[in-house]
């Protein structure tokens, strides 16, 4: 039952928020929304609190709902919540609560802040339901819920280039849910199902290796463009520097996760035998995006592109830690998202507040920051220095251990993806060191001669980010304990290699 | 409490004092002033208990999380090292954080620097204590990134922004090694647990490849070449911070690591040699570049350098305990140094010698102090630095094979040149006739800042007695830390021809610098012999270009193609559309040609049947 209110609450209340007068809306959907994150947070009680383990690879959700949906095509709504699901529906609720609730006191230029908190519901719905559902069919459906609102969130409320960039997002990821479709046909054509589990259980249901392989090749790209993976990133960064601070926000901390979660329960879920033989490709290009997003980063002179090329660099140690497809890297994936999620959700928040301030997010303009704001020039501090992956920071455990797993996968290759992605952290600490170098230190610049105080909508949004990315990284086990034992069975008790020999 | 808590709380208790200061507003200075200090007092008196109470080495964890079949535990590890370690942690700290008050009297940001300080505490002791590479691993690098917040404190330095990045990056980028190490390590042994660790043998080849791995992040923290370049550069940070970094955090968790994980290094003979010949390299260039420098700080700061590499030279001569020896007195008399230099600048107004002179009659504590901290330095009998300094030679010299003789000859050198820089800088701050209207009338400084300094001054000359108790021996594991035999007298000797030669040159003018004498060598003294440069055109402006170029690609090709794709499938589109936006007669011409091509194809198709 509470699988199904996640959804209903914020798909019913979006319609509403829509039909209210501006401010009443806002308010209706910031409730609704912190309704929504308080029943999420009910999906971790468990129907079953002991259950039997089940040998093999096997998803047991905690909580499930398995009903027929469109009898005639035998289609099924099955949803589910699991360890790997939860930390992220949860994450997903609250970055939308946090920007309903920043949306209260500050609208964009465009105006009409109710349809803007409308359009985050019905974005939620989508989100958390590709994180529940179990039917690649229901998955599909969830996947592509997202992309329109989130199209007309850039086009309306973005800035300059907002037209293009808007376009450029949905067409890029257009292309990517066109393949996805194909391989999830692929998928049902050659097993007569669609059900995740099932197909999960038995390693993709008896297809043979070359259909699992196209079946995975076409996954993986279409995650792929979602991540974004390099090199077919770049619609994130226009899409970044374009949309308004809750699209930022919203993109970053919890869009870009449908790719690698995609990734890890269906491609590497279903199709495993696929996924062991094209890792080392993917582990090469998530290194490769390590090394050219943070290089970029280094380049970059204007602010919401430098933060949007770093996520580029941190979903490549994600992906690299799926691309190991062992427990380590899994987990690390898993720990990586949420940190990021948390982390850039912040950046973004910052970004935003600085550019309305100083009315310029070009970093040979802004300077001196802690002069005059140091509040902001601090808390722009504590983000920058998680996202370089400071150990005792939520962002620390998934790059670290996205190395152990490379070097632990052994051979000349992974050795070698693993110290080319330890430099990149090398490098991710040069460009955030050199960014608040640029934006906190020194004389103070024009643009930020008069800046005003933090208001309470910014203090009530950035408080939990900050809270979380400190204690994630205290105490990592809130985030994988649960994992674990998912991850553990979803990769054959620790390694999912064996599996192409 | 039982030592099992009293364990863990050494690093929580100043972490809890950060996080709390962390979250005062800027003005409350006496209430960030009580963290600060109850903070590391707390620690302080922590490690005073622990170290009465604790005989044997004891364990603690609790498993933080678990990757796949890896687990990450929190926990301590504590022995005697440990605790001698923390003891010299929680007395630096608490004098560091007395001292500011005073020093930092009039700075509107102290509530956050006090808290960055105990953050920093914090960090260094749960570097001591950890049981657990990883966790190691946190403090290791929180003790950077507060080095970083506090090197770029002062804001009237144009130029504390830069070198707070560069003394970041610079160990970052040894720590890419130290982090591959522990990972070849943990892997190695299925647990990131010290003991695990140390109990698991590796290969040879694997061995040495971990443990030049680490050295990577231990010549890093630890200021040795070729990762040094930060460390003089620091001195942009307030003083107190530069006493913290230098004696008892920071440079020394670098020896301390290598100390801890001894068995890792020693069991092969390349570590060591590298060790070795880091130390000589790193002791003498040191030493060269601390005898050009006019500003005060920037000569401790490389003789931090020099003396770091003493430690490194007892590590690569089989002798981890008497590294520490020298690690704990070193703690002693360089904090001491860098608080009395603060004394001196807060009196003069400036870091220049040049502008110095005279000062014993005006400031005779803070003289006294600094003479006691100075005789520890060159290693003047019985201060605490003779023996820990006479223990690394005698250790060189009982050693067999090349590494202990590189030691030991660069060694002896060093004392030659560390007697003189020393000399040098005594003699241009304290003595001859002062060389600046401040330096004309100066003052003792408030009994926050003096305090400190005196009582530091203790451990400074008389710490070195401890190497006669039996106890001592054992608690840093090592034999025979006293050696009053005829070897002693190469070092003394040369001391007194550093310090003579000194003060001869100085006599002849006491107005000048006796850094003349080093004639067309000085500039590249002071530029330390210009590694920076090279270091600037090797490493970072082609990492800059690199950069550039990689967004050029990225933007012009990579996201060309995207872009191209999309324009030239609109052009696409608008010429099919083109070609349908006919006029009237060519479309009807059109329409009856498709009419009668459909027909003739039917009759064709039709015939055929």
């Amino acid at each position: 039952m509470i699988l199904v209110a996640v959804l209903a609450i914020p798909a019913v209340f979006a319609v509403v928020v829509a039909l209210l007068g501006d401010r009443i809306g806002r308010i209706v959907g910031t409730a609704a929304a912190t309704l929504t994150f308080l029943t999420s947070l009910l999906l971790a009680v468990r129907d079953d609190p002991d259950p039997l383990p089940v040998g093999g690879r096997a998803i047991q959700p905690w909580q499930e709902l398995n009903v027929p949906w469109v009898p005639g095509l035998d289609l099924r709504f099955h949803l589910g919540v699991d360890g790997i699901s939860y930390p992220l529906v949860v994450l997903t609720t609250l970055l939308t609560l946090l920007c309903c609730v920043y949306t209260l006191w500050m609208v964009p230029d465009a105006g009409r802040g109710r349809l803007l908190t409308a359009l985050l519901l019905v974005i939620e719905v989508g989100i958390v339901g590709t994180f529940l559902a179990l039917d690649l069919v229901l998955f599909f459906v969830f996947f592509e819920v997202v992309l329109l609102p989130m199209y007309a969130v850039i086009a309306v409320w973005g800035g300059e280039g907002r037209r293009h960039a808007a376009r450029k997002f949905v067409l890029y990821t257009l292309f990517g849910s066109v393949l996805l479709l194909v391989g999830v046909f692929t998928i049902v054509a050659a097993t007569g199902t669609a059900d995740i589990i099932r197909l999960t259980a038995t390693s993709g249901a008896g297809m043979s290796r070359t259909t699992q392989l196209v079946a995975f090749v076409l996954l993986a790209v279409a995650f792929a463009v979602k991540s974004p993976l390099w090199p077919l990133h770049t619609w994130l960064p226009d899409a970044h520097t374009e949309a308004p601070t809750v699209g930022s926000v919203i993109l970053a901390g919890v869009l870009l996760k449908m790719g690698t979660y995609g990734l890890i329960r269906v491609a590497v879920g279903v199709t495993p035998d696929g996924a062991a033989r094209v890792a080392p490709v993917l582990g090469v290009l998530a290194v490769a995006a390590i090394l050219v997003g943070s290089l970029v980063c280094l380049a970059q002179t204007a602010l919401k592109r430098l933060i949007a090329y770093s996520s580029v660099g941190h979903m490549g140690f994600v992906l690299l830690g799926i691309a190991t497809l062992s427990a380590v890297g899994i987990q690390a994936a898993l720990i990586g998202n949420i940190a990021h999620g948390l982390i850039t959700g912040l950046l973004f928040f910052l970004a935003g507040a600085i550019k309305d301030r100083a009315h310029t997010g070009d970093l040979t303009r802004l300077g001196g920051l802690r002069e005059t704001a140091p509040t902001l020039a601090g808390i722009l501090g504590f983000a920058a220095i998680a996202s370089l992956g400071l150990p005792g920071l939520a962002g620390f455990w998934g790059e670290a251990f996205a190395v152990v797993a490379s070097f632990q996968r052994g051979g000349p290759l992974w050795t070698v993806l693993a110290v080319a992605a330890a430099i990149g952290g090398a490098v991710t600490a040069a460009y955030f060191l050199r960014l608040l170098r640029k934006v906190t230190h020194g004389p103070a610049a024009p643009s930020v001669a008069s800046m005003p105080r933090l208001s309470p909508a910014e203090f009530v949004s950035w408080a939990p980010l900050i809270v979380l990315t400190l204690v994630v990284g205290l105490l990592p086990a809130l985030v994988l304990g649960m994992a674990f034992d998912p991850v553990w069975s979803l990769t054959y008790d620790g390694s999912l290699v064996w599996f192409s020999r | 409490m039982s030592i099992d808590t009293l364990g863990p709380l050494l690093p929580a208790v100043p972490f809890v004092a950060a996080l709390l200061g962390l979250l005062l507003p800027q003005r409350s200075r006496t209430v960030a002033a009580v963290l600060g200090i109850g903070g590391a007092a707390g620690a302080l008196l922590i490690a005073i208990d622990l170290a009465l109470r604790v005989d044997e080495p004891y364990s603690t964890s609790v498993e933080l999380v678990r990757f796949g079949n890896l687990p990450v535990m929190f926990g301590v590890l504590i022995d005697q090292p440990t605790l001698l370690v923390a003891l010299a942690v929680g007395v630096v700290a608490l004098a560091v954080q007395v001292y500011s008050v005073a020093y930092l009297a009039d700075d509107d940001r102290y509530a956050p620097y006090a808290a960055q300080v105990s953050l920093f505490t914090a960090a260094m002791l749960l570097v001591v204590v950890s049981g657990d590479l990883i966790v190691l691993l946190v403090g290791w690098e929180v003790m950077g990134i507060c080095s970083y917040l506090l090197i770029g404190h002062d804001r009237r330095l144009p130029e504390a922004p830069k070198a707070a990045v560069k003394a970041f990056i610079v160990t970052r980028v040894g720590d890419v090694g130290f982090l591959l190490g522990i990972v070849v390590l943990g892997v190695n042994a299925g647990s990131f647990q010290i003991a695990d660790v140390v109990g698991s043998p590796l290969s040879t080849t694997e061995g040495t490849v971990a443990a030049l791995l680490l050295l990577a992040g231990v010549a890093g923290k630890s200021a040795q070449f070729p990762l040094h370049t930060w460390l003089p550069d620091a001195m942009a940070g307030p003083t107190p911070i530069s006493a913290l970094i230098h004696a008892a955090t920071m440079v020394a968790a670098g020896i301390y690591v290598v100390a801890r994980l001894y068995p890792v290094f020693s069991a092969s003979p390349v570590p060591l040699a590298v060790l070795g010949v880091m130390a000589a390299i790193t002791m003498l260039l040191g030493a060269l570049a601390a005898t050009a420098q006019d500003d005060i700080k920037r000569v401790l700061a490389w003789s931090t350098v020099s003396q770091l590499a003493y430690m490194v030279g007892a590590l690569a001569v089989g002798a981890p305990g008497v590294a520490l020896f020298h690690l704990l007195t070193h703690a002693a008399f360089k904090a001491l140094l860098f608080l009395a230099a603060g004394s001196v600048i807060h009196a003069v107004g400036s870091n220049l010698m040049s502008t110095m002179g005279g000062l014993r009659r005006g400031m005779p504590v803070t003289f006294w102090s600094t003479t006691i901290g100075l005789g520890a330095l060159i290693g003047l009998p019985p201060l605490a630095g003779f023996w820990s300094k006479d223990a690394i030679l005698a250790a060189a010299s009982e050693e067999t094979g090349w590494v202990a003789v590189l030691v030991f000859v660069s060694g002896v050198v060093t004392v030659l040149v560390t007697a003189w820089y020393a000399t040098r800088l005594w003699l241009r701050t304290f003595f001859g006739e002062p060389r600046s209207d401040a330096a004309r009338h100066p003052h003792e400084p408030p009994g926050a800042m003096a305090w400190p300094v005196a009582l530091l001054a203790v451990p400074s000359a008389l710490l070195g007695f401890a190497a006669f108790s039996g106890g001592f021996e054992t608690r840093l594991g090592v034999h025979d830390l006293v050696h009053l035999d005829a070897s002693i007298l190469v070092p003394l000797v040369v001391l007194t021809v550093g310090v003579l030669a000194a003060w001869l040159v100085w006599r002849r003018d006491t107005a000048a610098d006796p850094a003349r004498v080093l004639g067309p060598l000085r500039p590249v003294f002071a530029n330390a012999f210009y590694i920076d440069n090279v270091q600037d055109a090797l490493v970072v402006q082609p990492v800059r270009a690199l950069a550039r170029s990689v967004r050029r690609v990225d933007e012009s090709i990579v996201d060309g193609a995207v872009e191209g794709t999309g324009d030239g499938t609109l052009r696409l589109g608008e010429a099919v559309a083109g070609v349908h936006r006919a006029g009237l007669s060519r479309a009807a011409t059109a329409v009856l040609a498709g009419a009668l091509l459909i027909g003739l194809a039917a009759v064709a198709l039709g015939g055929v049947q």
